[in-house]
């Protein structure tokens, strides 16, 4: 993905050097931008959120900035990631191609009140479903379901498969985190060592201060990701956090729409070729069966 | 009230942690800084520059910073030492530093006239700072240690964010675990750093004025 992308990058370079037509550049930006087909003739029924954005040809969707794997910015200023790649096929599907997309960043604590207010059109940012967050949004989805893991030294000196082997060991978290609590309760026989951020955690494993380090498999990716060298995921969640994309609450045509264009990314291995391009390519992890979408 | 029942293991706990720390890194600062303090106003060149450097070091540097260079560095040069112990030698050679100069104070304001007294009657440098000058130098400079031990207290927080659960972290824990009563554990957290930090300031203030010089 990324050499293609420096190809491109130098491609459409070398085109404007030799002053030929832009189009052709685009053709190249396109292709290596554009997994997926962006629809042609779009035909929504009038009054629909669909019809709307489809006529706007553009769209805002919220998604996290600093979230290697799944929503990080780019020094170009671009979102990139499984939730990009996600949204795009979405966009596509409404005849919107991916750089008519603005991408605004949305936090955790401020994803519900931007879809409320209307500052995004849909959020895809590691949004977990659940029925506190169902009361003000709805969610379409889910499109993936991340859980808390285990992050080891490189090679699983210890052999560490999942969380019933932690007992004796130390395994670091962070203070007063949903993780951390799981072991507390779940898992009392581990040892937890707590820091206030994850990337201490990370040192932590790298000088042997720690055997382990656990918390959703979506943050360890990433973790993962700046040191392959020195961890290894275990990847065997043992939690359930299934991601949707969040929407303002009521629009049940936008969900069944949204809903229906991710069964058919499943089938038509778009959805694959995401994760493959993104947090597959980060894990060095396959990617997984696709969770089925909850239409309720 | 039910709130502080339910966690109270846990603030105690916490507090123990607090406290304890807070001595043991008192202890360790108040005797180096006394050493260095010694050697900075020591006839040997080598020992003063060595002083000089170690409190312009210590006392120049964020605590944070220390912390991380004990916690996360040494081990790197094969130098481990535990979560607990590393933040305990963190704050305490921090802290000797300022302890070394609020001594150093308290040694210049002890009269020239005394130590030149004790030289003409045949003490050695080690004798006349140990019999005659650090006396009356610990009794000038009660007030600053107190200011100086009351922060370290304070500082021993840093320690929440390397793996110590001590009051901080447990606010960490508790505010999170209970979003609705965030006021309480704030108040219970600032009750555990005031029961170390008003009690000493009791003691200290007793100290200082049964130690003080009549001039």
């Amino acid at each position: 993905m990324r050499i293609t992308r420096y190809a491109a990058a130098f491609a459409a370079l070398g085109v404007v050097l030799a002053g030929c037509s832009s189009e052709a550049g685009d053709t190249v930006e396109d292709a290596a931008d554009a997994p997926v087909e962006v629809e042609e003739n779009v035909d929504f029924e009038a009054g629909t959120t669909m019809a709307e954005l489809a006529e706007a040809g553009t769209m805002t969707v919220g998604t996290k900035f600093d979230q290697p794997g799944f929503g990080l910015r780019t020094p170009a200023g671009t979102p990139e990631g499984f939730d990009v790649e996600v949204a795009k096929i979405i966009a596509a599907e409404l005849g919107i191609a991916p750089e008519d997309i603005t991408w605004t960043e949305t936090v955790s604590a401020n994803r519900e009140a931007f879809i409320e207010e209307g500052r995004v059109d849909m959020v895809v940012a590691t949004y977990t479903i659940n029925d506190d967050r169902k009361q003000r949004i709805d969610f379409a989805g889910p499109y993936y379901e991340a859980g808390q893991d285990i992050m080891v030294a490189e090679g699983n000196p210890l052999g560490i498969q999942g969380p019933e082997d932690l007992a004796g060991k130390n395994v670091c978290s962070v203070e007063g985190s949903t993780p951390a609590e799981e072991i507390r309760t779940n898992y009392p026989e581990a040892q937890l060592t707590l820091f206030d951020v994850y990337s201490k955690c990370a040192d932590a494993l790298a000088n042997g201060q720690v055997d382990a380090v656990t918390t959703d498999n979506v943050i360890l990716t990433g973790l993962v990701a700046g040191s392959p060298d020195q961890f290894d995921l275990v990847g065997n969640p043992f939690t359930e956090e299934p991601y949707g994309i969040g929407i303002p609450k009521g629009d049940d045509e936008f969900r069944a729409f949204i809903n229906d264009t991710l069964e058919q990314a499943y089938e038509s291995g778009a959805w694959a070729e995401a994760w493959d391009s993104t947090a597959g390519a980060i894990s060095g992890t396959e990617a997984p069966e696709p969770p089925a979408v909850d239409r309720y | 009230m039910q709130f502080f029942i339910d966690n109270f293991p846990l603030l105690r706990d916490a507090f123990l942690t607090t406290l304890s720390m807070s001595l043991l890194a008192g202890l360790l600062a108040l005797v180096l800084g006394t050493v260095l303090a010694a050697f900075r106003v020591s006839p040997i060149t080598p020992l003063r520059g060595l002083s000089t450097f170690y409190v312009e070091t210590f006392r120049n540097t964020p605590l944070t910073v220390v912390f991380f260079f004990i916690i996360f560095g040494l081990p790197q040069i094969d130098f481990a030492v535990g979560f607990f112990t590393g933040s305990v030698l963190a704050v305490g050679l921090y802290t000797a530093a300022f302890v070394c100069e609020a001594v150093r104070s308290g040694i210049n304001a002890v009269n020239p006239g005394q130590a030149e007294a004790s030289r003409a009657i045949g003490l050695t440098f080690g004798q006349s700072l140990r019999e005659v000058v650090l006396p009356q130098a610990f009794r000038t400079v009660v007030p600053p240690l107190g200011n100086v031990w009351i922060a370290m207290v304070k500082n021993t927080s840093i320690a929440a964010g390397f793996a110590v659960s001590e009051l901080t972290a447990s606010l960490q824990r508790l505010s999170n675990a209970n979003a609705g009563e965030l006021l309480l554990v704030l108040l219970a957290v600032v009750i555990g750093y005031m029961l170390i930090t008003l009690t000493s300031a009791y003691g200290i203030s007793r100290m200082e004025r049964r130690v003080a010089i009549l001039r």
